[in-house]
């Protein structure tokens, strides 16, 4: 048993959902108790979609367990094919499904329906969200394309001829983090390299789309946790090559042009010099120089955070202070990763270890999930998602891709804001004894009276920290209170830890500057 | 904790005492009883649920809630794992790990909930007997109580009447000679409860007690001189363990809505012999704020059609008030479980010919939407943004859980509730 306070992924049919819902004249016929349709309105509010997903549940009860539950599976799954009248159909079961053991994908197998049936087995209590996602497209394209594929050992089947080359782009499904735009972002860089997109999936395709996949010239992986196994069997059974770069951030963009331009015979030029990369010049422009150094931590799926990590790094001039992930498949990765930051990996899906590890390392920026941005929230600390799971306003109304140039562009926005927080910092430091701006002065539009600035230098209130807190002489703390309000917290708990591992008792003004020198920025 | 049928009171003479009613099976587009956490944690505030189930569980939880406001917050889930199916782990060992740690980590919990899941009920997972176990453990800091909020037993609001009913076996027991008192059941949000108060104040009713306590040391005691209220209507078991502890309850509509209020502090006031007019006196000002605040919605509800799908069993009194105060016209109302017995007064209420459905087959049903063409459905979370996209105006369910809806004061605030999409479709020119 595991102690869980709150979750990075849902069970695996879950991911499933996420699969079936991206795509069009599919059903999944869910064997699951009631109260499992709770994970509608994950598409319904969270994504804000317009129809229900194409899921049915047989929601069964208490009493129906002594009966014939197997029944009610078929009975759900026949009306639903006469009902929604879909391509090809998904039968499986939920947590409490798996355990009463009645097959459902067999069940529905055995209906001989007229439309291809695939069964879906996802161990709830092994497995999670995302493995479930790339299992039920793996599955699916295995159904719908494998009857195209050439007998092992045959040459791969001529294509169509076609005057320019063709991909599929794999992997984007219903909630996923800016899948949306991304499918959108990568298009538009494709066209530019004279590559068209054949089939997009699971996002908008059917399952005669599906069928299509191995016309493709290339397969284009755009999430690994969910194409990546696809795209190898599809690499085998239709000797397709796969794109492997994500393309986040302007160099892995840069090198997937590159990617498939080598694997196209294409001309990289005309995409590699897209007048709207500004990442690169916004990232050199003088007032970026306050970015140089921030001490970030990233956290995320794992494909997110390494590329995070990697456009932190390398292309904003931060200082990667912790990485980490809860995509446990992928913990080679990330582990990688970090080794090139100079940082252990964290690979944990119990979030109380990252708001640990949050609270230890005290970064600048957290790059993480929804569950970061709270801790963040809490620490005072600034922060921007870069990854699921998700919430409402990471389906913003606007264009905001995360992939390609444009991707790099709404990155550098979306992470350096929450830094700005309004002012230059050469400002606040040329004006910080300027009477408007002492801590508790309002701002003078709004009058005298509100007191705008919460005092984050406040002492922690740990209780047990409390005792071997050491003293501030008046001095001192007078000196403290001309450090910026935003880095004041910092500079108290620096001060205090530095203290105590010199075993000082009362803080001066000397121990406060002795700290400083000591933790450096 | 199959639930019997319920015993029919005496027929009404009018309303919908006998109506028939729509009875379906399908797919249920509901929560399950789990969802309850999301506000008796708030509720009762030294309290910890631990539900026992899957990550779906967790999933569930997280995902109704919302959004993840609380650094901890007083509920989790121990996520049972496939070592522990397997047998490869013993699973009450398991428990009583998760719980030390829990219990070590959060020194503060004086009381916690186990609560079963549809996983922990189908391996049939003994809470109960854990919950002594523990109990004998951690006794007297900590008391370890169990109650299923499982999908195959109950249905989102259910959850409370289950976590109520487990609390009751553990009220203090008063003694038969002790002074009558009334009992205010089901959870209520902070400030309605102090309005309830004072006027059972005015009114010289008392002592009143609520149950849940906002705090666990804090239990209200029971005996045969008690006199409860449900303020809620989906508290079935709880008012069965109830009367097993001898109190009785006081019949009432629901106190939502200025009439509603009214008859149900009445039931009370007429319980403790007060007169008329000293209950005119002390309710007037309140009734008649209710009833003019009302007003300025009844200019934007009045003959407006509505569609209740079934939710938090709060339908029937909600469709009442609408009917009787705001003067819509109900279409069809749907309840996940119709209590023939706690809803009498309400029934009688309703305008007669009223289209009753119990349970759901949410396609059926969002077909006889759909030809009914309403002015408004009130319907969960996972049907309200397909149906607004459809141009159907929509008012989501759960919001009616968890705002602050009953008693005078709050009366327009529930007709709010309603008028909102309605004026907000009026508005949009886009």
């Amino acid at each position: 048993m595991q102690l869980t306070v709150w979750t990075y992924e849902g069970p695996p049919h879950v991911g499933a959902m996420r699969v079936a819902t991206a795509m069009k004249n599919l059903h999944y016929v869910l064997h699951a108790p009631q109260g499992d349709t709770y994970a509608d309105l994950l598409f319904t509010m969270i994504e804000r979609r317009p129809e229900r997903p194409p899921v049915t549940y047989t929601t069964f009860q208490a009493r129906d367990l002594g009966g014939d539950t197997a029944a009610l599976f078929k009975t759900a799954a026949a009306e639903a094919y006469e009902r929604f009248r879909p391509q090809a159909m998904l039968g499986g079961a939920s947590c409490t499904a798996e355990l009463i053991q009645d097959d459902p994908g067999g069940l529905a197998k055995a209906l001989g329906l007229p439309i291809p049936v695939i069964p879906l087995e996802l161990p709830a209590y092994q497995r999670k969200e995302n493995w479930g996602a790339s299992e039920t497209f793996y599955h699916l394209v295995r159904a719908l394309a494998g009857p195209m594929a050439p007998a092992p050992g045959s040459p791969p089947p001529a294509r169509t001829p076609s005057p320019r080359p063709r991909c599929n782009l794999l992997g984007p499904t219903a909630l996923g983090f800016r899948h949306r735009d991304d499918v959108r972002e990568v298009t538009r860089l494709l066209d530019r390299l004279g590559v068209d997109v054949h089939v997009v999936a699971p996002l908008g395709a059917t399952p005669a789309d599906l069928a299509r996949l191995g016309e493709a010239d290339l397969n284009v992986v755009l999430y690994p946790e969910i194409a990546a196994l696809t795209a190898r069997w599809l690499e085998r059974a239709f000797g397709q090559p796969t794109v492997t770069t994500v393309p986040i951030g302007v160099g892995a963009t840069r090198r997937f042009i590159e990617e498939v331009a080598n694997l196209t015979g294409a001309d990289p030029v005309p995409a590699l010099s897209d007048t709207d990369d500004r990442l690169p010049w916004y990232s050199r422009s003088v007032d970026s120089n306050y970015l140089t150094g921030k001490r970030v931590f990233i956290f995320g799926d794992a494909t997110h955070a390494i590329a995070a990590a990697r456009i932190a790094n390398q292309e904003l001039g931060f200082e990667v202070v912790g990485l980490g992930s809860y995509s446990r498949e992928q913990a080679r990765d990330v582990r990688e990763a970090a080794k090139a930051y100079g940082v252990d990996a964290l690979i944990t899906d119990d979030y109380l270890d990252v708001e640990a590890k949050v609270t230890e390392l005290e970064p600048e920026l957290v790059l993480g999930t929804q569950m970061e941005r709270h801790i963040a929230k809490r620490l005072g600390i600034a922060c921007a998602v870069i990854s699921s799971p998700v919430h409402v306003e990471d389906f913003p109304a606007r264009y905001a891709p995360q992939m390609g140039f444009e991707g790099a562009n709404v990155i550098f926005d979306t992470w350096v804001h929450p830094l700005m927080m309004g002012l230059e910092e050469h400002l606040l430091g040329m004006f910080r004894d300027d009477f408007e701006f002492a801590d508790d002065a309002a701002p003078s539009h709004l009058g005298q009276t509100s007191r705008i600035v919460e005092d984050l230098a406040a002492p922690a209130a740990h209780a047990d920290a409390q005792d071997s807190l050491p003293a501030w002489a008046p001095d001192a703390e007078a000196e403290l209170g001309k450090v910026p309000f935003f880095v004041r917290g910092k500079a108290r708990r620096n001060t205090e830890r530095y203290a105590r591992e010199q075993g000082v008792a009362t803080i001066t003004v000397e121990t406060l500057y002795d700290a400083k020198a000591h933790f450096g920025r | 904790m199959n639930r019997p049928a319920p015993a029919l009171t005496s027929a009404p003479v009018n309303g919908c005492g006998e109506a028939p009613v729509l009875r379906e099976r399908g797919q249920r587009e509901v929560f399950c009883g789990l969802t309850g956490i999301v506000w008796l944690h708030r509720k009762i505030q030294d309290a910890f649920f631990l539900v026992v189930g899957s990550r779906t569980c967790a999933h569930l939880i997280q995902s109704a809630a919302g959004v993840m406001i609380f650094a901890e917050p007083r509920f989790a889930t121990a996520i049972i794992e496939e070592r522990d199916l397997a047998g490869m782990a013993d699973m009450d060992a398991e428990l009583d790990r998760v719980v030390h740690k829990l219990l070590e980590r959060r020194p503060n919990i004086r009381l916690l909930f186990l609560v079963g899941s549809c996983p922990s009920e189908v391996i049939k997972l003994d809470l109960s007997r854990a919950a002594e176990r523990l109990s004998r453990n951690f006794a007297p800091d900590v008391r370890i109580l169990n109650y299923s909020g499982s999908g195959i037993e109950t249905t989102f609001t259910q959850g409370e009447d289950a976590c109520l009913a487990s609390l009751v076996p553990t009220l203090p027991r008063e003694a038969p000679e002790a002074a009558p008192s009334l009992m205010v059941v089901g959870s209520l949000s902070d400030v309605v409860e102090d309005q309830f108060r004072r006027m059972f104040d005015r009114l010289g009713i008392g002592p009143v007690r609520f149950l849940p306590p906002r705090r666990a040391t804090e239990l209200p005691p029971v005996g045969p001189k008690t006199l409860y209220l449900l303020a809620q209507p989906f508290l079935a078991d709880t008012a069965r363990a109830l009367e097993e502890a001898g109190a009785r309850r006081l019949d009432a509509p629901f106190p939502l809505g200025a009439e509603g209020s009214l008859l149900w502090f009445r039931a009370a006031a007429d319980a403790w012999g007060v007169d008329r007019s000293r209950f005119d006196e002390a309710t007037a000002l309140g009734h008649q704020r209710a009833k003019r605040a009302l007003e300025r919605y009844r200019a934007q509800l009045a003959g407006k059609r509505i569609f209740f799908f079934p939710d938090s069993q709060l339908e029937i009194p909600l469709a009442r008030f609408l009917a009787r105060e705001l003067s819509m016209q109900l279409i069809e109302v749907g309840t996940p479980y119709l209590h023939r017995n706690h809803l009498a007064s309400e029934l009688a209420l309703l305008p007669a010919g009223t289209a009753l459905s119990e349970g759901q087959d949410v396609e059926r049903q969002l077909d006889r939407c759909r030809a009914a063409d309403p002015d408004i459905v009130v319907c969960g979370l996972g049907l309200a943004n397909p149906l607004e996209a459809e141009g159907t105006t929509t008012k989501w369910s759960i919001e009616l859980i968890f705002t602050p809806i009953q008693g005078f004061e709050q009366a327009a605030d529930l007709a709010e509730l309603f008028a909102r999409p309605v004026t907000r479709r009026k508005r949009l020119m886009v």
